[in-house]
């Protein structure tokens, strides 16, 4: 049976009074790319936070490879589960943030190792030998040794990218990840990504390079005011919206 | 700057003779002058220093390896190294509590830091010695007259060492917790983000990520609290507890000769202060690692590097 990645029924959150999401309804599909795009303060940022359960989820259910986030549900209840619970249940996905977040008193390779070792409980040099492919494989295999800020930000993203597959996870969260670059290296972050979404990841992208939505994506989701405006392959959302918010949007952004 | 061709043919260049033009650097009579007046000043106290025999020299050097003083140099350095890894545990439990999403552990946390801050460390040193005034006996047991396991007499129990290690320790942990509280805060709040989306729970994501980089903003003002808990350790001469200060207290009470034996103390506060500042550099370069980049730039020359490295985004 093909179930989806992500689902998300009615999912709302609220920060005190202010209502960030207002009920958001979406199907991510296995081995799919999907754009988060809109506004800022549109909540696409918070529900990408919420598929990892860094935020919690007020109302609506979410459910990541079938299972529900940050909640057990045992007659007819849910359970706020438990941190240790929470922690495992972020291992299904990997996330990258706007502004890095790599840790920056370890080395580009201790940052890579560090989760593997210390969270799955793996053996270090088996862990270090695919962080070393890892590194190979977003082009910076000679910068095992130095430390995150010795680096530009177009690598440090592409490191933050290779810590996050080191985990293994189901599904890529990015937020924003080209928004805190400067220009002439936005480029070769989005290569990575377009070689991560080749190999059949399932990627959850909140971007504003609606180029590479267009050229890379499946799926285009067009947020507004907490809620999903529309959605659909990139052709159809980006090419010929059906509500006039995304058109709005779509004709102040390109 | 000109090609390479055009010098070659005008080997007159006219911007070669402006290249050695010899430059006068700034001159500072004023501040020279400051400095000689200084050096005269300096000096000539210390000659006075040298030359004035009621400073007793000869006394100083006498009792500068003197077994009293020795043994009380060894009980500072012992009071201070207890009182401050106690203080510094403490004090990381009540940063984490201070800044502890519930309410009551939060005020717990508040309460304790505003009592053991706000009253002087003298008097509670003199506090823990009397302690026995307040409760003779020192029992383990249930909240609220529930039953009792009697461990013995106030008195036995709190020694003046014991009272000494207590006040200095609750004292520092005070100020410790401020010090670390400041320091987790520092930590920017996407390290959080981070850790926890590697999959990490509360106690690893502290260890791990959050206290070692905290570490890099706690140690200057540590080394501080270390270095005036070291000398702070000679307000328990009160207890009569023969540290450094009190062993030479107890020397020249004998032979009066008050002024060298307070050198002699001061020489050794200042020789292990030195020590100890060396080690608090050691310390901060080793937890620098990674902000301050410079140390470890030769490392990059190996290998060329994929991307140009001048931009970086911060």
């Amino acid at each position: 049976m093909n179930t989806a990645m992500v689902e998300a029924r009615g999912v709302r959150k609220s920060f005190g009074s202010t209502e960030i999401l207002k009920g958001i309804d979406l199907r991510i599909e296995r081995g799919s790319v999907t754009c988060l795009i809109g506004p800022s303060g549109s909540g696409k940022t918070t529900f990408l936070r919420c598929i990892n359960h860094l935020e919690k989820v007020d109302a609506g259910r979410l459910y990541v490879d079938e299972h529900l986030v940050g909640y057990t549900e045992r007659n007819g209840r849910l359970y706020e589960m438990k941190e240790r619970q929470t922690a495992r249940s972020r291992l299904n996905a990997g996330m990258v943030f706007q502004r890095f977040n790599l840790f920056p008193h370890m080395t580009v390779l201790e940052n890579i190792v560090e989760a593997p070792v210390h969270v799955l409980g793996r053996p270090r040099n088996e862990v270090t030998a695919e962080a070393q492919a890892l590194l190979d494989r977003v082009g910076l295999g000679n910068r095992g040794h130095s430390f995150p800020q010795e680096l530009s930000g177009g690598q440090q993203q592409r490191i933050a990218i290779a810590r996050a597959l080191a985990m293994k996870p189901k599904l890529m969260l990015f937020d924003e990840p080209t928004s805190a670059l400067d220009p002439e290296l936005v480029g070769e972050v989005l290569d990575v990504m377009k070689s991560l979404a080749e190999a059949g990841m399932t990627m959850v992208v909140v971007t504003h390079e609606l180029g590479f939505a267009r050229q890379v994506s499946d799926q285009v989701v067009f947020m507004d005011q907490g809620v999903v405006v529309e959605s659909g392959p990139p052709e159809q959302v980006l090419g010929s919206p059906q509500h006039e918010r995304t058109r709005a949007f779509l004709s102040k952004v390109l | 700057m000109q090609q390479h061709s055009i010098p070659d043919t005008r080997p007159e260049s006219p911007t070669a003779p402006a290249d050695s033009i010899p430059v006068v650097p700034l001159r500072h009579p004023v501040r020279l002058a400051i400095a000689v007046v200084l050096i005269v000043v300096a000096l000539s106290a210390a000659w006075d220093v040298a030359v004035n025999q009621r400073y007793h020299w000869d006394v100083v050097v006498s009792y500068l390896f003197a077994p009293q003083i020795l043994a009380g140099a060894g009980l500072t350095i012992l009071l201070t190294v207890v009182s401050m890894t106690a203080g510094i545990a403490l004090g990381t439990v009540l940063a984490v509590m201070r800044l502890s999403k519930n309410p009551i552990l939060s005020t717990i946390s508040r309460g304790y830091i505003w009592f053991f801050r706000g009253t002087p460390l003298l008097v509670q040193l003199i506090f823990w010695y009397n302690i026995a005034a307040l409760y003779p006996v020192i029992a383990f047991g249930l909240p609220l007259g529930g039953p009792s396991v009697v461990l013995g007499s106030a008195n036995v129990l709190i020694s003046p060492l014991t009272a000494a290690l207590l006040g200095l320790a609750l004292n520092e942990a005070a100020y410790m917790a401020e010090i670390i509280r400041g320091g987790i805060g520092s930590v920017d709040k996407g390290q959080y983000d981070a850790a926890r989306a590697l999959g990490m729970n509360g106690g690893q994501l502290m260890r791990r990520v959050i206290l070692p980089q905290a570490m890099r903003v706690v140690l200057p003002p540590t080394g501080n609290q270390v270095i005036s808990m070291l000398k702070g350790t000679s307000l328990v001469s009160v207890l009569a507890i023969s540290d450094l200060l009190y062993s030479a207290q107890i020397i020249y009470a004998t032979n009066y000769q008050t002024i060298p034996l307070l050198i002699v103390a001061s020489l050794w506060y200042l020789l292990m202060t030195t020590i100890l500042s060396f080690f608090q550099t050691k310390l901060e370069r080793r937890y620098g690692r990674g902000f301050d980049a410079a140390p470890r730039r030769p490392r990059r020359a190996k290998g060329p590097a994929n991307v140009p490295t001048q931009t970086r985004t911060a």
